[in-house]
């Protein structure tokens, strides 16, 4: 009898466990739908004007494209929740033409339609890379090549993109490349990289006669370069000597707030650097007596210069990454407590990263100065380190090519975006992709093997992927 | 500088630093449960300032408010402040924080994460009401309320500090005596213990990162009122408040307020005694001598130890 009284309730462990209609997936999920149609509405709408706080708004919420929007992302959501089978399916279709055929003769010839095209490029990729993979002379055949693509560049681009590929991706690149050595390498976190550069380009107008203050002697541009290296080196060391005992999150907002300094003597002590008004750089020249060639307005007799500088500089790096020294940072950098333990001077090895980290920044900043012909505090600001290390952490860090690869589209992208979407939004859409990079490629774009090994420990809960202490919200399974 | 004018430049000090304590208490709280420098914080802040203009705006201040109106338009203001703060904290949770604790990403990935969030959020914010300062509605006449030892006390002053201390008892209270309080600590403490005794990670992280964004709300609607409301209002008083969490020990609340008043303070003295152009120079040395000699600051270390 008892028994037929409870048949008709549910029983109440059951009814604790029972969902409302609102606490299911499937609602979270349309309601993450529509909150990111509407965000995506914003976006992509209007620009706010003076005057009319609502105006924006008012224009994106009663506009198309928030129609638009709801349409593109209800359609993603009804395919991932009543379509799923269906659209798995065909994902597999595809993940089987593209698979490697058997090698055992019993391989069907490749089937006509979309399957067949995708089996095909996939085969022919797979043929290039084992090509290229087991031939040394090849791989040397394509490194030429890209190099003769390389220089050939300036002369294929307009004079805008030419700018574009010496004032910001050559000059970035020379900075990303030192600060993988300090983030990517010995995982180190700065988040003042910049200052290193400022320091390298205020050299350059020092010792050229352009600040406010007489040099002890002029110098060619050219002997500037290891001047503002060294200048760099020290600046390193200086700062890393005090701070090196910090960890991650300290020493992170230390060289921030050294950068803060840095910036605000360029910008405050006029006397000195001219500040916001600026000062005036020689340009690069060169005399040999027999022969003189002088560095002019046009950006493609820099941009090889750039492109000489950084293929020294990668081919010095490329040799220490394998070496003892690189060996150490990676050491560091995976288990600080063990390589010390076994004997890695661990203070030295990182101030030494913190120093050869900077030098080329100072590279970089020689060679900025004395292209523009001029500098001032402003085009040294906080920002612009933050965006570095982002570049660095895109293209996959640790990584020299992953690490060139990031910095190259990123700064290329707003560029690129200024003819395509309003220009003042374009550093919106950077923060935008950043965000979307992390959370589905965190390696980055092209992670070096043995960081993406170290990620996918971390992720199994086993060992840490950087020099920055315990994982947020500690390893959950 | 006479005594009467450091009295002058201690009051200014006090107030700046009391929004800084009450920003600062936002990163560290985040940070004692992930571990995480909330970049994004600083845009959490900013958006604060901006729900304070819109919904000033909206109900449009009378011109010659009386006493009791004032007073609703500043509790108005504070509530829309917090409302929209405290929203974009748990959507910056939800949206861009969760999907990486699910894969137990590195804190690198974090950070960038956060700093792609700020980049997204405050041109956001630019591109929808615009590039220019906005001044907030005037809710009362900025009287002198009373004098210290000569110094001029205004209305503005005194509702920034009051709201700071009510808000700092609050917070000390919350994470001391409530039952979130100590889900916030035992997760600070140890995750993966605290997910044995029965604590939701997600919904503590979760809701540690509204407690944030609603001071952090506040905090940029009483900004607003004290100066104006701009699209990157944020980054300089963020990285100010992130600096005095640091300054304070990291993950300790208490060590927030101290370092938030500290800055507060050196800040004010550094603009009176050089220039404006010094600001914050003076604020990154207070940092940079104390962590040389208390590599974990003024206070050490995590909520769960500390707090």
């Amino acid at each position: 009898m008892s028994l037929e009284v409870t048949a008709g309730k549910t029983p109440s462990a059951a009814r604790l466990r029972k969902q409302s209609w609102y606490q299911r997936p499937r609602f979270k999920r349309l309601v993450a739908m529509v909150v990111t149609a509407v965000v995506m509405a914003q976006v992509t709408g209007v620009q706010g004007v003076r005057n009319d706080l609502f105006y924006a708004l008012e224009e994106n919420f009663t506009g198309t494209g928030i129609w638009i929007w709801l349409g593109i992302f209800l359609a993603i959501w009804a395919v991932r929740e009543f379509f799923q089978d269906w659209a798995r399916q065909a994902l597999a279709r595809v993940k089987a033409a593209a698979a490697p055929l058997p090698e055992d003769g019993t391989a069907k010839a490749a089937p006509g339609g979309l399957a067949g095209q995708v089996r095909r490029v996939a085969d022919g990729g797979r043929r290039l890379s084992t090509l290229f993979r087991g031939h040394r002379a090849y791989q040397a055949g394509g490194l030429g090549a890209l190099l003769l693509v390389l220089i050939m560049l300036p002369l294929m681009v307009s004079t805008f993109w030419q700018q574009v590929m010496v004032d910001q991706i050559g000059m970035f690149l020379l900075i990303a490349i030192g600060l993988n050595v300090v983030v990517g390498w010995a995982g180190m976190l700065d988040l003042g990289f910049i200052a290193f550069f400022a320091i390298g380009a205020y050299s350059a107008a020092f010792w050229t006669g352009g600040l406010p203050v007489e040099p002890p002697v002029e110098l060619n541009n050219f002997l500037v370069v290891p001047i503002a290296v060294l200048t760099c080196l020290i600046a390193g060391v200086l700062l890393g000597a005090p701070t090196l005992r910090l960890r991650g999150d300290y020493l992170a907002i230390v060289t921030l707030g050294f950068h803060e300094i840095v910036y605000l003597t360029a910008k405050n002590w006029t006397e000195f650097t001219g500040g916001t008004r600026g000062a005036n750089s020689d340009r690069f020249s060169l005399d040999l007596g027999f022969w003189s060639y002088e560095w002019g307005l046009d950006p493609a007799p820099y941009y090889w210069l750039q492109l000489a500088f950084i293929i020294g500089v990668l081919f010095l790096f490329l040799r220490l990454e394998h070496s003892r020294v690189g060996r150490a940072w990676t050491a560091i950098r995976e288990d600080e407590v063990a390589a010390a333990s076994t004997g890695v001077d661990t203070v030295r090895f990182k101030l030494l990263a913190f120093a050869i980290g900077a030098s080329t920044s100072g590279i970089a900043g020689v060679i900025y100065a004395s292209k523009l012909g001029f500098i001032n505090s402003e085009m040294f600001l906080v920002l612009m380190s933050v965006l570095v290390l982002s570049y660095v952490v895109f293209g996959g860090m640790g990584s020299i090519p992953g690490v060139l690869l990031g910095t190259a589209i990123l700064v290329w992208l707003p560029e690129y975006l200024r003819d395509t979407v309003d220009a003042q939004d374009r550093y919106m859409y950077l923060g935008g992709l950043l965000v979307v990079m992390m959370i589905y490629r965190p390696q980055g774009l092209w992670p070096s093997r043995r960081r993406q090994r170290e990620l996918r420990m971390s992720q199994e809960g086993t060992g840490s992927a950087d020099a920055l202490g315990a994982q947020p919200g500690g390893a959950q399974g | 500088m006479s005594l009467s004018d450091s009295w002058d430049v201690l009051v200014l000090g006090l107030v700046l630093g009391s929004l800084y304590a009450v920003i600062a208490i936002g990163y560290t709280l985040v940070y004692g449960v992930l571990q995480l420098l909330n970049f994004a914080h600083s845009e959490v802040f900013m958006a604060g300032g901006f729900g304070g203009v819109i919904a000033l705006t909206i109900v449009e201040p009378a011109v010659d408010p009386s006493g009791m109106q004032s007073a609703v338009y500043v509790l108005l203001g504070i509530c829309a402040g917090a409302i929209l703060g405290g929203t974009i904290a748990f959507g910056l949770e939800k949206a861009a924080y969760r999907p990486l604790r699910r894969r137990n990403a590195p804190r690198l990935v974090f950070l960038i994460t956060a700093i792609g969030a700020s980049f997204f959020l405050y041109n956001l914010a630019g591109k929808l009401f615009g590039r220019y300062p906005i001044a907030m509605p005037t809710m009362y006449e900025n009287k002198t309320v009373f004098t210290v030892f000569g110094t001029r006390v205004s209305i503005t002053q005194l509702i920034i500090v009051g709201a700071a201390l009510v808000m700092l008892a609050a917070v000390d209270v919350i994470v001391n005596r409530t039952k979130l309080g100590s889900g916030i600590r035992a997760v600070a403490q140890d995750p993966e213990v605290a997910s044995l005794m029965g604590v939701d990670i997600d919904k503590v992280v979760s809701r540690t990162f509204v407690l944030g964004g609603l001071l952090g709300g506040v905090a940029g609607f009483l900004f607003g009122t004290n100066l104006q409301v701009e699209y990157t209002m944020g980054f300089l008083p963020g990285i100010t408040a992130f600096a005095a969490a640091v300054l304070g020990g990291i993950g300790n609340v208490r060590g927030a307020v101290l370092g938030g008043l500290l800055l507060g303070v050196v800040e004010a003295f550094t603009v009176e005694i050089w220039s404006d152009a010094w600001r914050y120079v003076g604020a990154f040395a207070v940092l940079v001598l104390v962590l040389m000699f208390r590599p974990t600051g003024l206070l050490g270390e995590r909520v769960g130890r500390a707090a």
